[in-house]
């Protein structure tokens, strides 16, 4: 029998402890989680193995307002991490027109993770 | 001179900590606030931290920089406190008379009751680190790389090295990989990070960007540009390894080497400074030994999280507004003795250096920084020679702040008080 086990190694975010921790996976089972010494490292495990995501943060360009050439945008949710260049080469080709507001959408649904992309800065 | 005008309370620097004190001091019932800020908006530093990760403690979720800032600057406009941007501040006599410039006002003066400084920290520059080398274009502090990317929309480089691994390197790093340019190696000095572990994982891991640590630049190479950097391992000294050295191309060096709280004007008119810090040694009120003269944010201390310092630059606010109103009265003078606070056994300082029990609130958080890595401490308290707090923690380091609590019914009930001393202890 051919076994599809592998080992993860995964530094935890919770605190400043940064617990190493090893995720034994079966295809995309998780199978082991040893390392945590609290809860919230074991729940962060399981997600970064499974389905790790992160927030994206850029600028885009913006026209019609000369003291600013550009503004800090995010995705106004997680996306999954394996998107993340995707979404930033997406807002490559976006131009924001001033005035814009924070909270104001630029760019609807990125690369189709259904997550809209928010200016956070106005000008 | 054109104006000679008068304000209760001037605050030097607009951005999170002067937002919060003015904030905080108009709702202690102050309306004679004056701002001066050398940029050409409110906000500081935050405008150009993009990342999300802010405000967690404050507002309970997790803005980015910009949205931070512009919680704070909503609550200064809704205030309708003044303030002037462009403007210069050039000294501070100890009389409170701010001298400061702008285009508008050209050189002017505003007589103070109380000043807030607030002019938070600045990044330690290639000339402070003593790398050798030529002085090519392409090097800048990981601070500057980050004001043209987020606010000026140019990409300085397109092949970076990185030196040292302060959260501001660790958050370019990710930036500028983000941005298309490839970031080869982040080099680190001492054997641990100095920033925050998330940043580690979520801006270096997450992008396979090596981080060497116990590794410093030996050489720069290139005349008019960066063309390459040689990079080598350090011994528990610091000094390089002879055989050790590895070379990489780039076109770009990236410095995040530290912060240094700007304290010129406060040097200048005789605030007295705490060497480990670099800022001003201050009381519970957060007051300099200048009378009537607090500071708060990353000019007092350097802060990893701008929730402390809006907190701090609060009370720095409120204790203004009180000095303010004291001075008329007769009780106004400071009568009690301060009791010094001294950090010992592995604690690095203390803010406050020193309490005044009568001045303090029921509650006073004293802050820290811890001088190594240490595992399975204790943080203890003394008031005197009796041990008053010892708590366990499984680790802390040097680039986690910390905090105790002291209580002031606590400190009144010690007859004769003479020290209180922080430290950690192995058992």
């Amino acid at each position: 029998m051919e076994s599809s086990m592998e080992k993860r190694e995964l530094t935890c975010i919770g605190c400043p402890m940064g617990c190493q921790i090893t995720v034994e996976m079966d295809g995309k089972e998780v199978k082991d989680i040893q390392g945590y010494t609290c809860k919230r490292g074991k729940i962060y495990a399981q997600k970064e193995v499974t389905n790790p995501t992160r927030i994206v943060t850029s600028t885009v360009r913006v026209t019609g307002n000369p003291e600013v050439p550009v503004i800090s945008v995010k995705t106004a949710q997680d996306i999954p991490k394996a998107e993340i260049f995707d979404c930033v080469r997406a807002l490559k080709n976006v131009t924001a027109v001033s005035p814009v507001k924070i909270g104001d959408v630029i760019l609807h649904d990125v690369c189709g993770t259904g997550v809209d992309v928010i200016a956070t800065k106005s000008a | 001179m054109s104006e000679y005008k008068q304000a209760d309370i001037v605050i030097i620097g607009g951005g999170p900590a002067g937002l919060a004190a003015a904030a905080a001091a108009r709702d202690a019932g102050e309306d004679s606030i004056l701002i001066l800020e050398r940029d050409s908006r409110l906000g500081g530093i935050l405008n150009q931290c993009i990342h999300n990760g802010f405000g967690l403690h404050t507002f309970e979720e997790e803005l980015t920089g910009p949205e931070y800032a512009q919680r704070f600057i909503d609550m200064v406009e809704e205030r309708k406190t003044d303030y002037k941007l462009n403007t210069m501040v050039l000294s501070i006599g100890r009389d409170k008379v701010v001298t400061a410039m702008n285009r508008e006002d050209g050189l002017f003066q505003v007589q103070a009751k109380a000043v807030i400084l607030a002019m938070g920290c600045r990044e330690r520059p290639r000339g402070a680190l003593n790398i050798p080398g030529y002085r090519p274009a392409g090097i800048f502090t990981a601070g500057t790389a980050q004001r043209l990317v987020n606010i000026e929309g140019y990409l300085p480089g397109r092949e970076i090295v990185i030196l040292g691994s302060g959260d501001i390197g660790l958050i370019m790093a990710r930036r500028m990989t983000l941005e298309g340019a490839k970031v080869k190696v982040v080099a680190e000095l001492m054997p641990y990070s100095g920033g925050l572990k998330r940043n580690i994982v979520q801006c270096l891991n997450d992008f396979n960007i090596p981080l060497k640590l116990s590794h410093t630049v030996v050489d720069i190479r290139g005349k008019k540009r960066v063309e390459g950097v040689t990079i080598a391992q350090v011994d528990s000294h610091g000094k390089p390894i002879p055989g050790t050295e590895e070379d990489y191309t780039c076109d770009t060096l990236l410095l995040s080497c530290g912060l240094i709280p700007e304290n010129e004007l406060s040097a200048q008119m005789g605030v007295e400074m705490n060497p480990v810090t670099k800022g001003p040694m201050v009381n519970e009120s957060l007051e300099t030994n200048v009378e009537g003269v607090f500071a708060c944010g990353n000019v007092l201390h350097v802060h990893d999280l701008v929730d402390f310092v809006s907190e701090e630059a609060e009370n720095a606010g409120r204790n203004a507004v009180k000095y303010v109103r004291a001075m008329g009265c007769p009780e106004g003078g400071k009568k009690t003795e301060a009791v010094p606070v001294l950090a010992t056994d592995g604690v690095r300082y203390t803010v406050p250096v020193c309490v005044r029990p009568d001045y303090m609130d029921d509650r006073l958080i004293v802050r820290f920084r811890v001088g190594n890595v240490y595992r399975d401490h204790y943080i203890a308290v003394y008031l005197n020679d009796e041990r008053i707090l010892h708590r366990k923690r499984q680790i802390l380091a040097p680039g986690e702040m910390e905090q105790v609590i002291l209580d002031r019914e606590k400190l009144r009930n010690v007859p004769d008080l003479r020290q209180i001393r922080v430290c950690l202890e192995k058992d």
